[in-house]
């Protein structure tokens, strides 16, 4: 499980619109870089990124090797009910690491 | 017998660089990758036009490290029902591939505005691209030089 | 000095003084960074090294080795027990008699305390937790001691800093004492402090340790670098904190 910092509030006014900062550990590597027998090293990166809001998609990406390692994704959301919030990133080999926070929303 | 050397930029190459982007370039092997954006830009849009404007594109104009550039895009706009941005697509002029990210939103996002770290492999041209509900295509440009670390594990 | 002019005593003294940087002057490398690598280390929700002081966080609770025991069991709540630690380090070792840094003395107790294995030089868990500890002690000011056994040591790192090494035939001083705040290629020189190790750098989209960092130098001016753990990386990693006396620590800091 790779490490994740997600930042955004735990509550927020209804209609209110809230910052969400994502940070994931992972080399992103591109599939450009050469290792020391001159062979490329193989593409492995995260290329999806989907955010769900009670069960809504909200916010997605499609990231590709351009995108830096240790991917940062920044992005708003309205807050419209308390509930939950899902953060998935999806890998080149189809693997999933899924992170849930809850938010209160008056 | 005068050869063109294809690693110099022609006059012409220069001042449609000059202009921005241009949709209509005149390619030589050296400017591949230029032609290869555009290909991509022309694959998004179709056969609509790319009008400039509405979009932000937050670049610093020198990095220290092109491994990480911090990236910010934001696009006026109401992000109501009916009119807010659908999309937003990053493209590259000189990395391998063309293609940096694309973002999708809608009308929850509440602002159309997003932050990344983008990888730059060389000083090139930046092009983040909204496609908005109504099927338009806006978009804006930045270009950025690309330093490289001193003293590395090479 | 009798009979020399005057101007010629003035350009004699500066050219003392420009050997080493005076405490008013000491700058960070966080000072010669640019303001997007400032932004990035300024907010720990957005700093990749967090990851790593996370990851650090975790591990100091997790029980290990054949002793089945945590950093926590002996050491508590790190806030507390480590606060300061970091800029007391590389410190001096008297079963060792020699100095050890703050990697070697987390292994010690691994190996010593834990009954655990080692953990190998810029693996994933040695720097977690020592970005951890580290971490606790952000914004104490760096304050190694030097005296009694330890001035050998701080001697010899002295020596290595000043001594001219590599194809390239330059010292560490010669850029980082002489010529800090100007270009060399694209990237500004900054003074060489080690305020916020281990850090963030862009180049490896990585954290790294010190001694890492020390290494990329000796590539640099093309010397073979010493290796990991050496006794001359060891004294010039006390000679550097020495010369950084005062200024704040940052770990996890960014860097290009």
């Amino acid at each position: 499980m790779a490490r994740v910092l997600i930042n955004l509030p735990s509550q927020a006014k209804r209609g209110e619109i809230i910052e969400i900062k994502t940070l994931i550990a992972h080399p992103m590597e591109s599939g450009y870089r050469l290792d020391n027998t001159g062979a490329a090293i193989p593409r492995d990166i995260i290329n999806r990124f989907v955010c769900t809001y009670n069960g809504e998609e909200v916010f997605s990406a499609e990231l590709f090797p351009a995108i830096a390692a240790n991917p940062f994704i920044a992005f708003s959301t309205v807050a419209t009910e308390s509930g939950e919030l899902v953060f998935a990133w999806t890998d080149d080999h189809g693997k999933t690491q899924t992170e849930v926070r809850q938010i209160i929303v008056e | 017998m005068y050869v063109r050397h294809s690693t110099l930029p022609t006059r012409r190459m220069i001042l449609a660089a000059a202009a921005g982007v241009s949709l209509a370039p005149s390619v030589t092997p050296a400017r591949a990758t230029e032609a290869t954006m555009v290909e991509a830009i022309r694959a998004l849009i179709g056969e609509s036009t790319l009008q400039r404007g509405r979009v932000k594109l937050e670049l610093p104009t020198i990095v220290e490290n092109g491994n990480t550039v911090s990236l910010t895009v934001s696009v006026e706009s109401p992000m109501s029902e009916t009119d807010h941005v659908a999309s937003i697509h990053i493209f590259n002029q000189k990395n391998p591939q063309p293609y940096v990210a694309a973002f999708n939103l809608g009308p929850r996002a509440g602002k159309a505005s997003i932050s990344t770290r983008i990888r730059l492999a060389d000083s090139q041209r930046v092009v983040a691209i909204a496609r908005l509900n109504d099927g338009s295509f806006w978009s804006s440009s930045a270009d950025v030089i690309v330093t490289l670390a001193a003293c590395t594990e090479q | 000095m009798r009979g020399l002019p005057l101007p010629a005593l003035i350009v004699a003294a500066m050219a003392t003084a420009a050997a080493e940087t005076a405490p008013e002057a000491q700058r960070s490398g966080y000072d010669f960074a640019g303001r997007e690598i400032r932004a990035m280390q300024d907010d720990d929700t957005t700093n990749p090294g967090m990851l790593w002081v996370m990851q650090g966080e975790t591990l100091w609770a997790k029980k290990t080795g054949a002793a089945d025991r945590s950093c926590a069991d002996c050491h508590g709540d790190a806030r507390i027990s480590m606060k300061g630690a970091a800029a007391r380090y590389p410190a001096f070792d008297a079963a060792l008699d020699r100095p050890v840094d703050l990697e070697q003395r987390i292994n010690q107790c691994r190996t010593e305390r834990q009954h655990a294995q080692s953990l190998a030089w810029e693996s994933e868990d040695l720097l977690a937790l020592t970005a951890f500890v580290a971490h606790q002690s952000r914004g104490v000011p760096i304050a190694v001691r030097t005296d009694e056994q330890l001035r050998p040591f701080f001697a010899l790192g002295n020596e290595l800093f000043h001594r001219r090494e590599g194809q390239l035939n330059l010292s560490c001083s010669q850029c980082h004492d002489d010529n800090w705040g100007k270009r060399l290629a694209g990237s500004v020189i900054p003074q060489g402090h080690p305020t916020g190790y281990p850090l963030y750098r862009l180049e490896w989209q990585s954290l790294g340790s010190l001694q890492r960092r020390l290494r990329n130098c000796m590539i640099g001016v093309r010397a073979a670098p010493y290796e990991y753990s050496a006794p001359e990386a060891v004294a010039l990693e006390l000679y550097l904190m020495e010369r950084a006396s005062g200024m704040p620590i940052e770990t996890p800091a960014v860097r290009p």
